[in-house]
């Protein structure tokens, strides 16, 4: 018997199979592009012939901001708590998560007994998420993974005031301009994104362990400033863009047992 | 559609052609919202018919009486007090405040970043889309919070029937003081507007007629605490929301027959909801009519609204008004009584609020609150930061919601409620 658990994001759309004994045989991912539920089935697809599987996984969890738009699932559930049981498994000593996805920020408080206690979620404005990033490497014409280590050269620290992707993008332009090394830029850009996020984390009154997650983590400058805002070391998974689809084939698991 | 009610919208110098726009907005949003539930009580036919004919039949009637010398006392406020405005033998409707309408014309007299209600009842007005505020003979203000104290100067200007009631901020004697102060200045102004006196008799027919309304909802909120719930809480808001149009006597009635086929469900525990779905109280600032987009999100998340804390809810139903005065001025007591009581987070310190909401918590055996703010009413904002603290220690699971009519935030909100559902599930 196979479990899948499907996260199907703003920016890209993730695949998780496990086996009976909830041990990794598959994960896939894929931009989610203009049509989540096209990107949702291709995903589960190629993840299922991965796997080698002959028919389809016995049960399906979706999660994500597309998470209605996957036909297939027998079960949806947000996002928040797939990341907690993803993260969870992975860290059963983790208290605080801090996810930062294409659109979305998201800090969760875990209770001793794995249970989410408490979560907040920016609501409206995209500002310091992935796809912030995103902007400001095209702006700097940098690729997104090289953001991380090209912040770790930086020698002088600089503030960008705007936190309007809008806006940023402008300031960054002008830095650029004005010679300031692109090293310099990227540091400030991840500063900025930090003391936003700090501020989110510190209404969960963070306690470590402190695990980060969605794309953003891969960015280790990032994860360098998160660690000495909260005053821990940040852990990140080994994939921390696959945690939400884990929880989810996680939940499909226990499904079965109900 | 009701194209029966164009003379009269006419007549009352309404621009037909939005007012067409909106109820087809309004329409549509209630078939979704509320038609669509499963296993309604027959007693919500009642409602619905309300609700179809809310700027119909219901405008009518009151024109109708209005030619017979009954005047029309129109409110944005809970704080307006009900039984005066009965005794003087006017009728008291709430207006329109809960949709975005005429947003560009609205931002031209007031800022931006004013609450949702202040803007919408701005763009009724400058839209001539409520035939209830079109109709009123008095339209009474009320000196809450800043937003709507300094709109009401601009108000003013729109137009020519505006009477502002001063409220207190505080629950010292003086301010007490206050309350009555502006009551009996309320009181006097509404024996000039009907030609009306004010007396011992009338003032307990006055209090007879809300009482009851109020004892009616009292019941539907006794019922709502029955586990398996008999009622959604969309239904039960929409009780509330239309005790703000509807002709009283008619209205207790009509609530209290819904009574008693709740009675028979609890009995024979007949659910709306799946068994163990989550209970939760929604509590902050008022939700006028068609401002759904919250209550909808919840019980649209696997859960169920057990209790409004709310001006449309408790806070605005709470407490009865004593009626066993013998003179005008001991019954005038006994109505600032009852107002002085409630808990709207203009008052400061307001912790009688904070209370309320632990009792209604444990009451209504709620798994969960979420505190709902408007965007920019600082008030209910700042109260909500306080409250979780005290939710926390309560041990209360609390979700912070601060929104506006838009259904631009929809899909975000969604996650939020549903993970704060699956949290406390």
């Amino acid at each position: 018997m196979f479990f899948a658990g499907v996260d199907i994001g703003s920016t890209s759309t993730e695949c998780v199979i496990l086996n009976e004994s909830g041990e990794i045989v598959a994960a896939d991912m894929r931009p989610t592009g203009a049509n989540s539920a096209k990107a949702a089935q291709a995903v589960l697809d190629s993840a299922v012939e991965k796997a080698g599987l002959d028919a389809p996984p016995h049960r399906i969890v979706a999660t994500g901001y597309g998470r209605v738009s996957a036909p297939f699932a027998h079960k949806v559930v947000t996002e928040i708590t797939c990341h907690a049981r993803g993260v969870l498994h992975l860290f059963p000593q983790v208290r605080t998560i801090v996810d930062v996805g294409g659109q979305d920020s998201k800090v969760i408080r875990i209770g001793p007994k794995g249970n989410v206690i408490d979560f907040v979620m920016n609501d409206k404005c995209s500002a310091g998420s992935g796809r912030f990033l995103e902007v400001m490497a095209r702006a700097l014409e940098v690729e997104l993974d090289d953001l991380g280590p090209l912040s770790e050269k930086s020698a002088e620290e600089i503030s960008i005031s705007s936190m309007c992707t809008v806006f940023a993008e402008s300031e960054v332009i002008s830095l650029v301009a004005r010679a300031v090394p692109v090293e310099d830029i990227i540091n400030g850009i991840h500063k900025s994104i930090v003391n936003r996020l700090a501020s989110q984390m510190q209404r969960m009154n963070p306690e470590p362990d402190i695990v980060m997650t969605g794309g953003v983590a891969k960015n280790s400058g990032m994860v360098k400033k998160l660690s000495m805002a909260a005053g821990h070391t940040v852990l990140v998974p080994e994939n921390p863009r696959m945690t939400g689809a884990l929880g989810a084939a996680l939940t499909a698991m226990g499904l079965e047992r109900e | 559609m009701a194209s029966e009610y164009e003379g009269m919208w006419k007549s009352l110098g309404m621009d037909l052609g939005a007012h067409d726009q909106l109820l087809a907005v309004l329409g549509q949003g209630y078939t979704d919202v509320f038609l669509s539930q499963a296993n309604r009580p027959k007693g919500m036919d009642y409602f619905n018919f309300v609700m179809s004919e809310v700027h119909g039949l219901r405008i009518k009637e009151m024109l109708e009486a209005k030619e017979q010398g009954e005047k029309i006392v129109g409110s944005y406020c809970v704080f307006v007090p009900e039984e005066i405005v009965r005794a003087a033998g006017a009728t008291l409707v709430g207006l329109c405040s809960g949709a975005d309408f005429a947003m560009e014309e609205v931002e031209r007299v007031l800022p931006r970043n004013t609450c949702a209600l202040i803007k919408s009842s701005f763009g009724f007005k400058l839209g001539k889309v409520c035939p209830y505020l079109e109709s009123a003979d008095m339209i009474v203000g009320e000196n809450t919070c800043d937003g709507k104290k300094k709109s009401y100067e601009e108000l003013n200007k729109l137009v020519s029937n505006l009477y502002v009631m001063d409220l207190p901020q505080t629950k010292s004697e003086n301010a007490r003081a206050l309350l009555k102060a502006e009551f009996v200045r309320f009181a006097k102004a509404m024996e000039e507007l009907t030609g009306n006196p004010i007396t011992v008799e009338s003032l307990k027919k006055g209090i007879a007629i809300t009482n009851a309304k109020r004892q009616a909802m009292h019941r539907l909120e006794a019922l709502r605490k029955a586990d398996p719930e008999p009622i959604s809480g969309l239904d039960a808001l929409l009780a509330s929301q239309v005790s703000f149009y509807d002709a009283p006597v008619r209205f207790t009635e009509s609530v209290n027959a819904l009574c008693d086929e709740l009675e028979e469900r609890v009995k024979d525990k007949v659910a709306v909801f799946p068994e163990k779905t989550p209970r939760i109280l929604l509590s902050g600032c008022p939700m006028a009519v068609p401002n759904w987009k919250l209550p909808w999100i919840v019980e649209s998340s696997g859960a169920v609204i057990v209790g409004e804390e709310s001006c449309v809810g408790e806070r605005g139903l709470r407490n009865l008004t004593d009626d066993s005065g013998q003179d005008v001025e001991s019954l005038m007591e006994a109505i600032v009584d009852r107002y002085f009581k409630i808990d709207c987070a203009i008052f400061t310190p307001n912790e009688d609020r904070a209370d309320h909401i632990v009792q209604m918590a444990k009451d209504y055996k709620a798994d969960g609150v979420i505190q709902y703010a408007l965007n920019f009413c600082q008030p209910y904002q700042i109260e909500a930061m306080g409250l979780e603290s005290r939710m926390e220690k309560e041990g209360i699971p609390m979700l912070r919601i601060e929104t506006d009519y838009s259904p631009e935030d929809a899909e975000q909100l969604k996650t939020r409620v549903e993970a704060f559902v699956e949290m406390i599930g």
